[in-house]
Formats: C-alpha cells, structure tokens, sequence
C-alpha cells in the first residue's frame, strides 16, 4: 500500500534520514526498530503527512506522493497513534471514540449528538477487537495504559485506516498491557490493516512483525522478513550489532 | 460522580442552616428574593462555567456587565437615539471585547488569566474615563425616557406574580441558558468539543477538533451573557455607577468551582453552576436575614471555595485513578 524507496529527509544540513526502502503490504505488520535518534520519528513524520520527504520516493496505491499535510494522509486511510496524544482522560470511552467525529442527529449547530448509536458502535468496535470495558460511559482515564492505546487504535480502525502506524505504542507499559496492545496489533493486521509497528522492543516487534526494517543513525541497518532473521539477531542489531560486539571485548571481565 | 453532588450538599445545608437561624429567611418571598440574587450572577456565570471546563479564564467578566450597560446608555442618551440602537451597539462591542480576549489568548499562548486581567483593567478605567468625559459624573444619566425603554425594559427587567410574590424575568432567563448550556455541554459536538479542549487540548487537535474556534467561541459567550445581564442592569435601575461590577468576575469563578467546575478545565456542568450561584444568592442574603453584619459574606465564600477546592481535587483523583489491567 506504500511504498518507499530511497527515502531522506535533510533539515537543512541536517541529513536525518537517508535511502530508507520500506514496503507497507495489507495484513502485514512492519515493524521499525531503532534506538533514540535513530531517524523512527522523521520517518513516521514522512508517512503521517507532517513534513515531507526529500529526496526518493514514496508511493501510496501505486501512485506518487508527498504529503504536505496530515490530513492529506488521513484522507488517503493512513492513521497514526501517538503515545501521548492518544485521549482525553476525564472524558468518557464513548466520546474520546468518537471525538472530532461525532455522530448528530443534522447539521445545524447545536444539532443533538446521537448518543445511543455512539456508545452502541463504541461497544460493539471495542468487542470486535477483543477489549470489553466494564462500562462504556466510565472517564476513559479510569482504564489502563493498555486499554487506552488499544481504544485509540479501535478508533483508527472503525474511521476507516487502511495503514495504521503506532509510535511507540508498548513504549510505557508493563508486559500484561502490551500484551494486550499487541493482541490487538495482531487483530488489527487479521483484518486486513497495513500496520507500521515503530518500537524499540526488539521482543515485543518479533511476536508480531512480518517484516523487520532496522534504523540507526538515519539509515538502514537490517531489512528483514520475518523467516530470515531470528529474534537473537534482530536483539543484537539493535543493541548496536558489531558495536556491542567490540564493546563487550573491551568491557570483558573474568568470570 | 457527577460534578454537582457536592455543591447539592453544601446548598441543602446552607438552605436547612438559613431556615433555621433567619426567620426572616422562611417566606416565598425571601425565597425568590434569593432566586434573583442568584440569577444575577448565574446567568453570567453558565458561562463563564462553559469557559473554564474549556480550560480558560475571563476576568474581565464582571466589568464587562457594566461596560456593556454604560455603552448603550451613554450612545444613545448623547446622540438622542433610541435605545435599541444602542443595545445591539453595546453587543456588538462585547462580542468584540470577548474576540480579543479570545483571539489574543490562541494566538500569544499567554495565558487567559494575564490577557482578560489586562482588558478587565482596561476596561474598568475606560467605564470611569468615559463616563465622566461623557456625563461629567461617576454615573450613567437615567434613559427611562428615551425611545425604546419600554420595550427593552419589557425583555431584560420585567418581573411577574405568582400568587402574592413578584418574580424577575431574569429567573426565567437564567432557567433558560442553564438548559441551553446543558444541551450544549452534553448533546452537542460542540460541547464535546469544550470538554476535550479543556481536558487536553493537544489530543483534541490532533483528532481533528478546532481548537481555537472553540475557545474563542467559549469567550463569545461569556461576553454575550455579561452583555445580557448588563441590559438587565440598565433597564431595572435606569442609571449606573460607572465603576460596578469589579469583584463579580470572582463571584462567578466561586460559582462555577463550588459547583464542581475543575479550574483546570475538563470538568463540570451547568446545573453544578448554578448552584454555585444559588449557593451564592442564599448566603448573601441569608446573612442579612439572620441579622448579622454583610461583611462576613465574603469570608463565608472563601471557605466555600477552598472546601469545593479540595472536593474537586478529590474528585478529579477518583476520576482519573487508573485501573488495573
């Protein structure tokens, strides 16, 4: 669905990205791993529309793109989830689903929200994916770190992305709740969602991914599908590779 | 838990506390008396509740019920013109003044609290300097008998029986925008809108919500409610004192916390206002019903506020406590 070849991006001198190839294929999970500053963010940025890349190109559905605005992106079916810009807390799980989408019952401007549809479809979307909130009018704030990720993700979904990409979407959650956001990554995938998994977590990437795209320093270290390289591997190349390896004989210490 | 249960606990309180210790307090008279009192504030303070679970202030709430009155009457009593001239006049320069205030809060980042402090100064000196360019005195001449007196009067200050007590139309004003701001608040987009903006106004925008209309939008309707009451204001008492209103800004603030309004924004409805106000309109006279001297009105409200202060913060601790996964 997008498809990018020899991807860079400068800001002015400053090359953060050079010569990334990524695919992005329906139903599969690309994962992207890297260290801080590795260039993941610069590379989500290019492909949620909120700068533009420059140099190579990217393809979305065939055809040549640069997006200039988020929107853009949007209207094309590619969705991002940020880890901290993801909910309202006070507000309940039904209206953070469906804030800035409302459901009304015209157009007018106080025209009444459709409430009872609202929480119905909230419900039902959040069940499909396996997540049953104990009640669907509760502070969305109530739930957890998990639950959270996995509503603004169930949002993504149900508004129509044919790519999702989560940033960091495990980053600051205990092993139960990434669980369950990565159950939900693998549901999202079995429907058909091209999914962009960026993480640091070389653990959590290897339980989903089908593809592996390594980053450090702003360009590609390691591009992997998922038969071709082992969880061993892809640890080292992101613990530094070739680097930890001479680290460790530097460090080395009597047993 | 709904924001209002606490300020409903305090007003049963306050109300069975008053009928005790006020006789003068235990009439249908006394009681619309304290409807009146508390719609004065009330209405303007619906919105200024709107505001601040949008996430911002307005100081200048309180003057601007004044500037709003001085406008019109001044207008047209120096131009001869009748005065329904002049109170469209006077709404279009307070929505003008709540735009700015708006306008310069979404455009500078400062926040709102620095921006309305600096146009409620402004506007508190120009009421003075204005007024006394314009009539030589501290106070707007009387427009009783200028076109149009009736007929605004009609709208903004008529009063009406019920049995044998005289109820003001501003009971039934303010009723009516704590049902409009209800409908709003829970019902509409737009008052979805309001919530997410105030509770965090980042993840708002980044699903789409338009942030800065939404404010502004907030800060328009404290003006126009301001606006209103200061119609009141000038159709029931004819003259006014050029500086009145300064203090009331506070008054509508304590009413919105009292009523479970979380000054961080995010938080409450307009009932919860209300009774902050009610609260406000039964202890201001409750106080001199029982006799005892005004001024310990203000200390009483200081204590009403640190209380539903704390009730608040517990609240807000309830609501966002995260569950276990």
């Amino acid at each position: 669905m997008i498809e990018m070849t020899g991807i860079g991006k400068s800001y002015g001198p400053i090359r953060a990205l050079r010569d990334i190839d990524l695919r992005v294929n329906a139903g599969e999970v690309t994962c992207v791993l890297g260290d801080n500053g590795a260039g993941k963010s610069t590379l989500i940025k290019i492909m949620s529309g909120l700068h533009p890349h420059t140099s190579g190109t990217m393809r979305v559905d065939g055809r040549e793109t640069v997006f200039t605005s988020p929107r853009q992106a949007l209207d094309l079916g590619i969705a991002t989830v940020y880890q901290d810009l993801a909910v309202v807390p006070l507000m309940e799980v039904w209206r953070n689903f469906f804030l800035g989408s409302e459901l009304t019952g015209g157009r007018f401007p106080l025209a009444g929200l459709r409430i009872r549809d609202m929480r119905r479809i909230a419900d039902e979307e959040l069940r499909k994916m396996g997540i049953t909130v104990a009640d669907i009018d509760q502070p969305i704030g109530t739930l957890s770190g998990g639950q959270r990720q996995c509503v603004a993700i169930a949002r993504a979904v149900y508004f129509g992305a044919r790519v999702l990409i989560l940033d960091e979407p495990t980053a600051a959650l205990g092993v139960r709740q990434s669980g369950v956001v990565l159950r939900y990554v693998a549901a999202a995938r079995d429907q058909g969602i091209g999914v962009v998994f960026i993480t640091h977590n070389p653990h959590h990437a290897y339980l989903v991914g089908d593809h592996f795209v390594v980053l450090k320093l702003g360009a590609m270290v390691l591009d992997a599908r998922r038969g071709s390289v082992s969880l061993d591997r892809l640890t080292a190349e992101m613990a530094g590779g070739a680097e930890l390896t001479e680290l460790a004989e530097e460090l080395r210490r009597p047993a | 838990m709904r924001p209002e249960v606490g300020a409903l606990v305090a007003a049963a309180v306050i109300f069975v506390f008053f009928l005790a210790v006020a006789p003068a307090f235990r009439s249908a008279d006394a009681f619309v008396t304290v409807l009146y009192q508390s719609s004065t504030i009330g209405i303007v303070a619906v919105a200024v509740g709107m505001l601040m679970i949008g996430g911002e202030f307005d100081l200048s709430a309180g003057v601007i019920v004044t500037s709003a009155g001085l406008v019109n009457s001044m207008f047209c009593w120096y131009f001869g013109i009748n005065l329904w001239v002049g109170a469209i006049l006077s709404l279009l320069f307070c929505l003008a003044v709540g735009f700015l205030n708006g306008y310069l809060v979404m455009r500078t980042g400062i926040p709102s609290f620095l921006i309305t402090l600096g146009t409620f100064f402004v506007l508190q000196g120009a009421n003075l300097g204005v007024t006394k360019l314009v009539t030589g005195s501290v106070s707007s001449t009387d427009v009783s008998r200028i076109d149009g007196f009736g007929s605004l009067g009609a709208i903004f200050a008529s009063s009406f029986a019920i049995g044998p007590v005289v109820v003001w139309g501003t009971v039934v004003w303010w009723i009516l925008f704590v049902a409009v701001a209800t409908w709003i608040l829970r019902r509409t987009r737009g008052g979805n809108w309001i919530y997410a903006v105030g509770g965090a106004a980042d993840s708002a925008r980044a699903v789409g919500v338009p942030v800065v209309r939404t404010k502004i939008g907030l800060f328009l309707a404290v003006s126009f409610l301001g606006w209103f009451v200061g119609m009141h204001n000038l159709y029931r008492f004819n003259t006014l004192q050029a500086g009145g209103g300064v203090g009331n800004e506070f008054l509508y603030i304590i009413a919105a916390v009292v009523g479970g309004t979380l000054l961080t924004g995010g938080f409450g409805n307009a009932l919860g206002v209300a009774i902050g106000a009610f609260i406000f309109g039964m202890t201001s006279l409750g106080i001199v019903y029982a006799g005892w001297d005004p001024n310990w009105f203000r200390a009483f409200l200081g204590v009403m506020l640190l209380l539903a202060v704390l009730v608040n913060l517990y609240v807000r601790r309830l609501a966002t406590r995260e569950a276990r996964a």
